[in-house]
């Protein structure tokens, strides 16, 4: 089994090893035409598997070991990044990277989660779950934006806000309310994206915003799938049918007008082609940035608080 | 297993038995048999250990305000099923079930009327319902109260008993939260007071949105209140948690809280301060 390949994947994978022989066979004039029709066969069954993915396929998609991770993109998406550390009262949280950033020329105020690959990024980033300090960073640096009248870009993916002893004593509730309440009023444009997983509060209190987008395979959900699995079937194993339940992909909340957008991902996910996904979130944030820019403040947060009291749904 | 312990649940299991339905009831903490009547009159605290025991949100209101002029604020909002949520048991029949078994539409009771003759909006949980959790209709009403507030600039007091958001309901619940927020936002705005009294338990989606956001928090003796639940916290940092961990005691000596406040003098203790802050 390649373990680069979900399990879902492992036709693909069983075609692509195949390829991976036939290269190195010396006898290069036979094979360049059975290579082709294999490339195009690899080609044509990844297209079919990834039309019909199951909303749990896409949740092993949105936390893909080797998906882009905030840091991925940073050099790549804005020209110029210097990063602005600290709460000014505890700690420099790791889990939440901020700082000034430039979009083509713009300057911006970007605030992501930063889940961490190898081990050692793992630990130093927490695996993404921010604690109190980094959700008061985040809301420090968006202030400043609203102070100097920079947007300010978010980038969710978390499996949730930090669960820990520490981050209980230090009000994680009242860290993730606060930024809640003041970026309902921000005097400043806010853009998010969910680039692989959002995890409840802990990815809503970077995403409240004007425009909120996701990537074609990231997942949003009120609670993960295994926790929900675990409280309604007392079972984790069942994670599967829980994430058919919770609904939790893009296409199913751009339906329900929960998100603005969905960023197109590369054939077979983003990580197969991180060049082309890293553009086709550029030009994303470019073409919401300017449609945010078209609007003035006043008319901004009239539509930000329509929105936000438009969420739900009841009768009367 | 000592021989204490293999005869002591059969030994319990006696004393329920013989205690009538209805007249005698026990305090689930000290477990002194307390009668009733007197229980009520002592707003469901226990005369023995001053446990706080829960208490339905219509309870909570009708003895927090005056007798006279209560009127209650959307009334009918109904829960849906925008999910078509799949599980062992339907959604719908789940709230039907909670409607059945507490009287209520859904898990937030919202009413005006007045605290010692001043005009004011409360909101309180109904935890009964589904364990108080927050879907579209809490987050919907929620906002309803703070729009009366905002009308007639009147304090809004918030009672919250929740074990946070209604899974349910996925991501709607979510956005709740941040629905609820703008609404306090533009309330603080108009420096109109909120006042958020935490009650045991006030977890998750609704901590970490409305309750955490007065002007005042005042919590009961001993409510569990805290962001992620004491199991999972325990199961993520794998140490036993520190004494009283997430109890209200606790809760004021980090600084999350302003006070606490024993209901019995809960009425005066608001009403005085809104009085200093709103008079």
């Amino acid at each position: 089994m390649n373990l680069n390949y979900l399990d879902f994947e492992q036709p693909i994978a069983d075609l692509e090893s195949k390829i991976q022989a036939l290269c190195n066979i010396t006898d290069q004039a036979n094979i360049v035409k059975e290579m082709k029709a294999l490339k195009a066969k690899s080609n044509a069954l990844t297209k079919k598997i990834f039309s019909s993915l199951s909303d749990w396929q896409i949740s092993q998609l949105a936390r893909h070991p080797q998906r882009l991770y905030t840091l991925d993109y940073i050099n790549n998406v804005f020209d110029e990044f210097t990063e602005l550390h600290g709460d000014r009262a505890y700690a420099d949280d790791h889990a939440i990277v901020g700082g000034i950033a430039k979009l083509d020329g713009q300057s911006v105020m970007f605030i992501g989660q930063q889940k961490g690959r190898s081990t050692k990024e793992k630990l130093k980033h927490n695996f993404g779950m921010p604690r109190p300090e980094g959700y008061r960073k985040a809301l420090r640096l968006m202030k400043m934006a609203e102070k100097f009248s920079m947007p300010v870009i978010t980038f969710i993916d978390t499996p949730g806000a930090y669960p820990g002893i520490g981050a209980e004593e230090r009000g994680q509730s009242e860290a993730i309310a606060k930024n809640l309440f003041e970026m309902s009023t921000l005097a400043t444009p806010i853009i998010s994206v969910v680039i692989g997983e959002g995890g409840s509060g802990g990815a809503l209190a970077i995403g409240v915003a004007d425009k909120m987008m996701m990537f074609k395979y990231s997942i949003y959900s009120v609670i993960s799938p295994e926790g929900c699995a675990s409280i309604l079937y007392k079972d984790v194993t069942k994670a599967n049918i829980a994430a058919e339940s919770l609904k939790l992909t893009s296409k199913h909340l751009k339906k329900e007008g929960l998100i603005d957008v969905i960023i197109d991902e590369p054939l077979g996910g983003i990580h197969r082609d991180p060049d082309k996904a890293k553009q086709l979130l550029k030009d994303a944030l470019k073409q919401q940035l300017q449609a945010v820019g078209d609007m003035t403040i006043d008319q901004l947060l009239q539509a930000r608080a329509e929105k936000l009291l438009g969420f739900g749904k009841f009768k009367e | 297993m000592s021989w204490l312990k293999k005869i002591l649940p059969s030994i319990t299991n006696v004393v329920k038995k013989n205690i009538p339905e209805g007249l005698w009831s026990k305090c689930p903490k000290c477990e002194t048999t307390l009668y009733a009547e007197e229980l009520k009159q002592l707003m469901y605290v226990c005369p023995n250990c001053d446990y706080h025991m829960r208490i339905s949100a219509r309870v909570r209101i009708e003895s927090f305000l005056d007798v006279g002029g209560q009127e209650e604020i959307a009334a009918d909002l109904v829960a849906v099923d925008p999910l078509k949520f799949k599980d062992q048991i339907k959604y719908k029949d789940r709230c039907s079930q909670a409607q059945k078994n507490t009287g209520e539409k859904d898990a937030l009771v919202v009413k005006k009327g007045l605290l010692n003759g001043m005009p004011v909006v409360v909101a309180a949980f109904e935890f009964k319902f589904m364990g108080g959790s927050m879907g579209s209709v809490v987050g919907e009403k929620f906002v309803r109260a703070a729009q009366e507030s905002i009308k007639n600039n009147t304090p809004l007091i918030c009672f919250s008993a929740s074990g946070g958001a209604r899974m349910q309901e996925g991501l709607f619940s979510l956005m709740q939260m941040s629905k609820t927020a703008l609404i306090l936002k533009l309330l603080s705005d108009k420096k109109v007071p909120f006042f958020s009294v935490l009650t045991d338990p006030t977890m998750g989606g609704v901590s970490a949105s409305f309750a955490m956001l007065g002007d005042i928090h005042i919590a009961e003796p001993n409510a569990l209140i805290g962001f992620a639940g004491p199991r999972v916290v325990e199961q993520t940092v794998r140490e036993t948690l520190p004494e009283g961990f997430q109890r209200s005691e606790f809760l004021l000596e980090k600084g999350a809280i302003d006070m606490i406040v024993h209901r019995k003098d809960l009425r005066n203790k608001v009403h005085q301060l809104l009085q200093a802050l709103h008079g």
